[in-house]
């Protein structure tokens, strides 16, 4: 045991224990602890495997930026995947393991790769699709990537709540410069969220203390969080601000105790970026090696859990942040060492070496040694310090700019993004006084800020150099070290942006946090370069792995995309209706719990031979309203509607501008000044838009008013010979006789108190009446409806044999039967086009030399012998051209048709309206079949069961 | 998500608006409009980078509105009620 928990001391509650298993074995920790501190208790050291080399893994970091330590955590049977060790909270009961090794991370079958690294350099993979073969491996690779398991058992219910939120200023880091910035203000009168991802706030004021106006710092925080509620605003633990977006929007993450987590989006006037600094590795050989660790992490698990991550310890550094490190870790009782690169550094009662690096970690499973020069130090610990990474990532996501400085060997902020300025360590203030200063001045403070010990700083860089040798890491987590990018500089993989997809460098989860900065600079090296003209990849949200669910929120399942129902849907259901989705509405697909072919069969059968009830509500209904109504529906639509006479109805298309056919419907007259648009089910808002916009681009949008009643009303369809006797015996007060209404006119009466439009338009080439009421009365027209059904040997009818019915008569479904290029006269109607003297949307389009083109795809009839089975939907219809097929179009609708006893289709085929009776190939799944083409109207040709 | 301003409602969620397209005159008669003009009206847009007028349509109200923003930085400059035909 290495590391060991100290008697006294740090935030954790000894008094509540906390039983958890790592790897299957058994451990205590405390309330309090993280993952991470609780293995670092138990003396664990070896936490996981390294990615592609499966090398043992130890803690790095304490927080975010942790590369290693990544695990899945089961709690009450339902696992999370890749969570960092160092971030999330120990709880009672949790079953840890670790990812990328099997069976344990402490004994991992794979653990040999290592020695296979010289053959696995940088994009190995990349090489093996150019030789040998990438097949070859792709198994054994694929098996080995990858990190935790997901558990298909834990699907976590929609209960994230988002919110949206405004203020004067966000802060983002509630360390001394955010402190600061909230507290001046909060005091001026702002509106301040003061948000933080730890548990409480203080950053490193937290593990590294410090004094405010010469008292503890904790009373100083206390007063800016009070100032802070009591000014209106919000102080926010446990939230992470993972993403800046357009016009400064920041999007949030607050795991909350009790409740689900919450996305918060944030509207500051004002962004203040004080997210501190991120320690980076030296990048000495073998700096992987479990036991090598971050200085300042060792200070965190010392003051915060109290836990000392060694006994013998060498700390390398190469600026002054280490030295207090060393001496905390020397007063927690171990023997420490300092190895200072630089010639001289701050007074210090421990014992040093100046001028002097890291040269070798000894030791594989744990660091047994270091060489310094030519001497071999035994130690169980080494900890890093190469300085200190800015954490701009917010800062730079709203497209700032950074730069290198020297003297902080740091990639600092420039500034110059509007609403937003980045203070304390973030900003390169890597002191308490600088941090402090900085942080009032950006939250508008005047006079003096609060007033702390000034506090020193230095640092000499010691970036990678072209000629290291050994095996350096630089990023950890994605396995890629200093030979890597050498390999890649050698490639010509210069430029950041390639360096990162040809190593993976700075690609894992956590992105590169430790490794990015450090990975600029070698690459500088290598090629020459300065590290400004070497450049920084594109930071992109999130600055931490979020879980999806928090980014969808409620919008999961059915909610995704919310399905409209009809108003009958109750009484569909209680008939044993089969509920499915069609263009948006959840719609009756056949009745019965049976097979459903022969269900859907015996529906068209019934319809045919006698009388359906079949429900048409979701069918828009908008109207067009005013003394210029006739206007806009004529401009709108491919027909006239003017010369419609009140009464009566119309066919027809509207088009595209494209003078493709964008949808299809019947418009009613209901007055000289009022038409009613019935638009396909899935195109009502599209449509209401088009209306929308003409009426107030074209016309006096005093004249007209557009107003979609589609929900108002219920309209349910009556059709099959025997439909008119069938309403008839329902006593509706109005006269069915052909005179009074015939086809394409409708009529309208009163039933229970409201309004009743029965209309006689056909969907199925039958007679049929279409009957309308308000959808408060839909249910009791229903029903009386419904109740006469069995007397005239009629049936509930559903979509799918209603499809089959309409495709029988060569009814066209509008995005089915027609596709992006189809224009009317594909279809056959060329009236409009011809006659039309006046303008209308789409009509220059339908002259266009590419409207003319003689191969244009038309709507044709497919047929086949009476025994074949039905064509397959999506079928191409081929021609040789030599030994290749060439495709000439498409099947768009097939059935086997009940009434005529043989299979039916609909097809998109070049100039297929001139080649009616040509036999073609029609090619589906690597089978070629034959098939004539036909007239699309199968059944019917006359028209004459409309009136029969 | 940006926040845009409706003339007519205020500043909303940019999910509430639907994007019509650039300001144009649609060439007439039919019968005098060249192939070219119409593929022009069809197909071919300025989409200058930087300041442009833009015509938005507000689905929540359903009134369509001119919007000035910059397309290089996503900054709305102004909007404004279209004008209309007149009666």
């Amino acid at each position: 045991m290495t590391s060991v928990r100290l008697p006294t001391g740090g935030a954790v509650d000894r008094g509540r224990p906390l039983a958890f298993t790592f790897d299957g074995k058994p451990y205590l920790g405390f309330t309090g602890d993280s993952i991470a501190s609780a293995l670092l208790a138990n003396g664990v050291r070896i936490v996981g495997r390294s990615f592609k080399y499966h090398r043992p893994r130890g803690i790095w970091a304490a927080w975010t930026e942790e590369p290693n330590a990544i695990v899945d955590v089961a709690r009450d049977g339902k696992t999370i995947p890749n969570l960092r060790a160092t971030t999330e909270p120990l709880a009672n009961d949790i079953t840890v393991r670790s990812v990328n090794a099997a069976p344990t991370a402490a004994a991992d079958r794979a653990a040999l790769i290592d020695r296979l690294a010289p053959v696995l350099p940088a994009g190995f993979y990349y090489k093996t699709f150019l030789w040998p073969r990438w097949e070859t491996f792709e198994g054994s690779i694929r098996a080995m990537a990858g990190l935790g398991r997901v558990d298909p058992n834990n699907r976590p219910p929609a209960d994230n709540p988002q919110f949206n939120a405004r203020c004067d200023l966000l802060v983002v880091g509630a360390g001394p410069a955010g402190l600061a910035a909230a507290g001046a203000a909060a005091r001026a009168g702002r509106i301040v969220f003061l948000i933080d991802d730890h548990a409480e706030i203080g950053g490193q004021f937290v593990h590294r203390g410090g004094a405010i106006e010469g008292g503890d710092w904790r009373n100083w925080a206390r007063g800016v969080a009070r100032a802070v509620e009591a000014a209106g605003g919000r102080v926010m633990a446990r939230t992470t601000a993972y993403g800046v977006y357009d016009g400064n929007l920041v999007c949030a993450w607050e795991r909350r105790m009790a409740e689900p987590d919450a996305l918060w989006r944030i509207r500051p006037q004002k962004i203040v970026i004080a997210a501190g600094a991120i320690e980076r590795p030296l990048i000495v050989p073998d700096n992987d090696r479990p036991g090598v660790m971050s200085a300042d992490a060792a200070l965190v698990y010392l003051k915060r859990y109290a836990v000392l991550v060694g006994k013998r310890v060498v700390v390398a550094t190469n600026n002054d942040s280490a030295y207090a490190v060393a001496e905390a870790l020397t007063e927690a009782g171990a023997q420490v060492e300092l190895v200072d690169s630089r010639a001289s550094g701050p007074a210090c009662s421990l014992p040093v070496t100046h001028g002097a690096a890291i040269e070798g970690v000894i030791g594989n499973r744990s660091v047994e040694a270091v060489r310094i020069g030519e001497r071999t130090r035994d130690c169980d610990t080494l900890l890093l310090s190469g300085g200190w990474s800015p954490t701009v990532h917010l800062y730079a996501q709203a497209r700032g700019r950074l730069r290198y400085d020297e003297t902080r060997a740091a990639l600092v902020p420039t500034g110059g993004v509007e609403g937003l300025s980045v203070a304390g360590a973030a900003n390169g203030a890597f002191t308490l006084a600088d941090a402090l200063r900085e942080g009032h001045a950006a939250g508008g403070g005047e006079v003096a800020g609060p007033n702390a010990a000034a506090g020193q700083y230095a640092i000499q860089a010691t970036w990678p150099k072209a000629d290291d040798q050994g095996r350096r890491w630089i990023d950890f987590q994605n396995d890629v070290t200093l030979k890597d990018v050498a390999l890649a500089a050698r490639e010509g993989y210069i430029s950041l942006e390639h360096l990162k997809r040809y190593t993976m460098l700075g690609m894992a989860t956590d992105q590169g946090k430790t490794a990015n900065v450090n990975a600029i600079a070698a690459m500088a090296a290598l090629t020459g370069r300065t590290i400004d003209e070497t450049g920084t990849t594109t930071y992109r949200p999130p600055f931490a792995p979020i879980p999806m669910g928090v980014i969808a929120g409620r919008r999961r399942g059915a909610l995704v995309n919310p399905l409209r129902r009809l108003p009958l849907e109750a009484a569909h259901r209680a008939d044993g209706a089969q509920m499915r989705e069609y263009g948006g509405w959840l719609r009756p697909a056949w009745y019965g719990p049976h097979d459903p072919e022969r269900a859907i069969e015996r529906e068209a059968a019934r319809a045919r031979d006698a009388v359906a009830l079949f429900d048409g509500s979701s069918l828009g209904k908008i109207e067009i309203i005013g003394p210029d109504a006739a206007a806009l529906a004529d401009f709108h639509s491919y027909n006239r509607l003017s010369t419609l006479k009140p009464g009566r109805i119309r066919y027809g298309f509207v088009l595209q501008e494209t003078g493709v056919v964008f949808d299809d419907g019947v418009t009613l007259r209901l007055a000289e000044d009022r038409f009613l648009v019935s638009c396909s089910s899935g195109h009502t808002d599209a449509v209401r838009v088009r209306l929308e916009l003409w009426r107030q681009d074209r016309f006096d949008a005093r004249r007209i008013a557009i107003h979609d009643t589609t929900a108002q009303w219920a309209t349910l369809i009556v059709t099959g010979p025997r439909s008119r006797d069938l309403i008839e015996a329902c006593g509706l007060d109005v006269a069915l006789d052909d005179q009074s209404l015939p086809h394409m006119a409708f009529a309208t009466a009163m039933f229970e108190r409201g309004p009743l439009r029965i209309a006689r338009v056909s969907f199925t080439g039958d007679r049929s009446y279409e009957l309308s009421v308000p959808a408060s009365r839909a249910g009791r027209l229903r029903a009386r409806l419904a109740e006469k059904l069995p007397a005239f040997g009629g049936g509930l009818l559903g979509l799918e044999a209603l499809m089959m019915l309409r495709a029988e008569k060569g009814f066209i479904v509008i995005g089915k039967d027609t596709d992006g290029t189809t224009m009317p006269h594909d279809l056959g109607v060329t009236g409009p086009r011809d006659l039309r003297a006046d303008e209308y949307i789409g009509k220059r389009a339908l002259s266009m030399p590419v409207a003319g083109d003689p191969r244009r795809k038309q709507l044709v009839g497919l047929s086949v012998a009476g025994g074949d089975a039905p064509l397959p939907t999506g079928a191409h219809v081929v021609i040789r051209e030599g030994r290749a097929r060439r495709s000439q179009g498409y099947v768009t609708s097939s059935y086997f048709s009940p009434s005529l006893g043989r299979p039916i289709a609909l097809g998109l085929i070049e100039a297929g309206l001139s080649r009616i009776g040509e036999t073609v190939g029609v090619y589906h799944l690597g089978a070629e079949r034959r098939a004539t083409i036909a007239n699309p109207v199968a059944l019917d040709p006359e028209g004459k069961r409309l009136h029969a | 998500m940006q926040i845009f301003p409706c003339p007519f409602c205020g500043p909303r969620d940019e999910t509430e608006f639907h994007y019509v397209g650039e300001p144009k005159a649609r060439p007439e008669p039919a019968g005098s409009v060249s192939d070219a003009e119409w593929a022009g009206y069809l197909w071919f847009n300025a989409n200058p980078k930087g300041e442009t007028r833009e015509i938005w349509l507000h689905l929540t109200c359903m009134e369509m509105f001119a919007m000035s923003r910059d397309t290089a930085t996503n900054a709305v400059v102004a909007s404004e009620a279209s004008a209309r035909p007149a009666s």
